[in-house]
């Protein structure tokens, strides 16, 4: 019977990941992620899940171990967070470069030093060219059931790529929520078996992994590519699928507020649940905003961002990671590639907010609007709340 | 533009999987020479000590008797021309 219960967020993922049925977890506890490895333990423990939960030294060996399940056929969880992240850097590239589909959580957190624990987006940032499938959520419900459309955006045929469900840490983490969960059933209708197009078999001999020699190596850097660019039309057809199945209205990019002004928030992760309110508050005001809102960061949605934006002359982007060395934040460096060159390219505006842990209030996106619309933000990016005595 | 790949990129297997065993014998590694072994056909006793050390035996025996490396692989490395009894084999420049 369908539920709606309160549960911390990194629970619904558990459950969620239980209603999956993988046949391999394996993890390594890192904060703000611990929660959904050790509720999953438990299960597999408690005998509730039929998995194998492999308790492995080190993030590079989750990843590694996730690898080699994968190549054997089976469906792979894992999760991780900020340096766990960091540590599986290598083995990501292996995962999405040898096609295998897996299903990670990454609870966001910023990447230390400073040593810090708190929420920001500057570990998946550091990974942005790992040739994943990377879905942002913004509350529970999309994280609990974004689990589950993941394994299906990455297990289908025209995709077979890992997929990483990014979810700010703590903030909703550790958020308890209202979630609705639905029978096993519903979700086995909507999640199908996992069928390996390619497996480690003694009676069919297969080589996972090759040196990828100079006659080689590019024409496979390209494969992957063309997959990760064509996992667009699936993770919209899933979407879909998703939506009929469950009563959603999820997107690739999606809207909010006055779709036809001037100034719109452009968010990705929960932050866009505090424009949303700052946004409703703006337009009860009788002020012209809007939000939009990134479902899909990779591959990257131009072409549905572009329309989403049409009629707007700025755009306030609020990025969660600083990119050192460079003009702006790393969602404000896409978009400004996506208009180069358009006629009806607006002006971006670009502010970095929320780093490391600090909080942003739905006031300060009111004031960001204002500052935005008044010319009053720099020209190339603002660390909002920096204390400065310039 | 060279030629160096092996085929195009939708024939690849997945993941650049390889599912003939063994299909490394159709990667010509020879490509990686800078200098060509050359045999003094003269002072070559057949000794066969420059193929028992070939780290690619590709060195083996011809049908007029002589012993001769098989250019494809040949990485001019230049053991051979090194453990030669005779000096019968001298490393050259090889023109590409």
């Amino acid at each position: 019977m369908t539920k709606r219960i309160g549960t911390e967020v990194s629970l619904a993922v558990a459950d969620a990941v239980k209603m999956a049925k993988p046949d391999v977890i394996s993890a390594y506890p890192i904060t703000p992620q611990t929660h959904i490895v050790e509720e999953l333990s438990e299960f597999v423990a408690n005998g509730e899940l039929d998995a194998e939960y492999i308790p492995v030294e080190s993030e590079h060996s989750a990843m590694s171990a996730a690898v080699g399940a994968a190549a054997a056929g089976a469906r792979v969880y894992t999760a991780t967070s900020s340096q766990g992240l960091a540590l599986m850097h290598e083995i990501l590239f292996i995962a999405s470069s040898m096609r295998l589909p897996m299903v990670m959580t990454v609870a966001n957190r910023s990447i230390s030093g400073p040593i810090s624990i708190w929420n920001d987006h500057s570990d998946i940032m550091a990974q942005r060219d790992i040739g994943w499938v990377q879905l942002f959520v913004e509350d529970g419900q999309e994280a609990l059931e974004l689990t589950w459309a993941a394994f299906k955006i990455g297990e289908d045929k025209r995709v077979l790529l890992p997929v990483a469900v990014n979810m700010d840490g703590f903030i909703l983490s550790h958020m308890i929520e209202p979630v609705v969960i639905p029978e096993q059933s519903v979700v086995d209708g909507f999640l199908p078996e996992f069928e390996p197009q390619l497996k480690l078999d003694p009676a069919d001999p297969v080589t996972f992994g090759p040196v990828g020699v100079p006659e080689v190596y590019l024409e496979a850097k390209k494969q992957c590519e063309v997959a990760l660019n064509g996992s667009k039309a699936v993770v919209k057809e899933v979407l879909d699928d998703l939506n009929k199945t469950f009563g959603r209205n999820y997107d690739l990019i999606e809207t909010n507020g006055n779709t036809g002004a001037e100034t719109r928030i452009v968010t990705m992760g929960s932050l866009g649940e505090s424009v949303m309110t700052a946004v409703d508050r703006m337009n009860g005001d009788g002020r012209e905003v809007g939000q939009i809102r990134i479902r899909l960061w990779r591959p990257f949605p131009a072409e549905e961002f572009i329309e989403a934006a049409k009629g707007a002359k700025r755009l306030v982007v609020i990025d969660r990671a600083i990119s050192p060395g460079t003009g702006c934040g790393p969602v404000a460096q896409e978009l400004k590639s996506v208009f180069y060159g358009r006629p009806d390219a607006p002006e971006i505006v670009n502010v970095i907010a929320g780093i490391g842990g600090r909080d942003v209030p739905v006031s300060d996106f009111v004031k960001m609007v204002e500052m935005a619309e008044k010319g009053e933000l720099a020209e190339t990016y603002t660390l909002w709340g920096l204390n400065s005595d310039a | 533009m060279s030629k160096q790949s092996i085929c195009a990129w939708q024939k690849l297997e997945l993941g650049a999987a390889i599912r003939d065993p063994g299909n490394a014998s159709a990667l010509k590694t020879g490509d990686w020479r800078t200098l060509v072994p050359v045999l003094d056909e003269e002072k070559c006793i057949k000794c066969t000590l420059c193929a028992i050390y070939c780290p690619e035996f590709c060195i083996s025996e011809r049908e007029d008797g002589l012993f001769r490396p098989d250019l494809n692989y040949c990485k001019g490395c230049g053991i051979c021309a090194n453990e030669c009894p005779k000096s019968a084999i001298s490393m050259v420049m090889e023109d590409k």
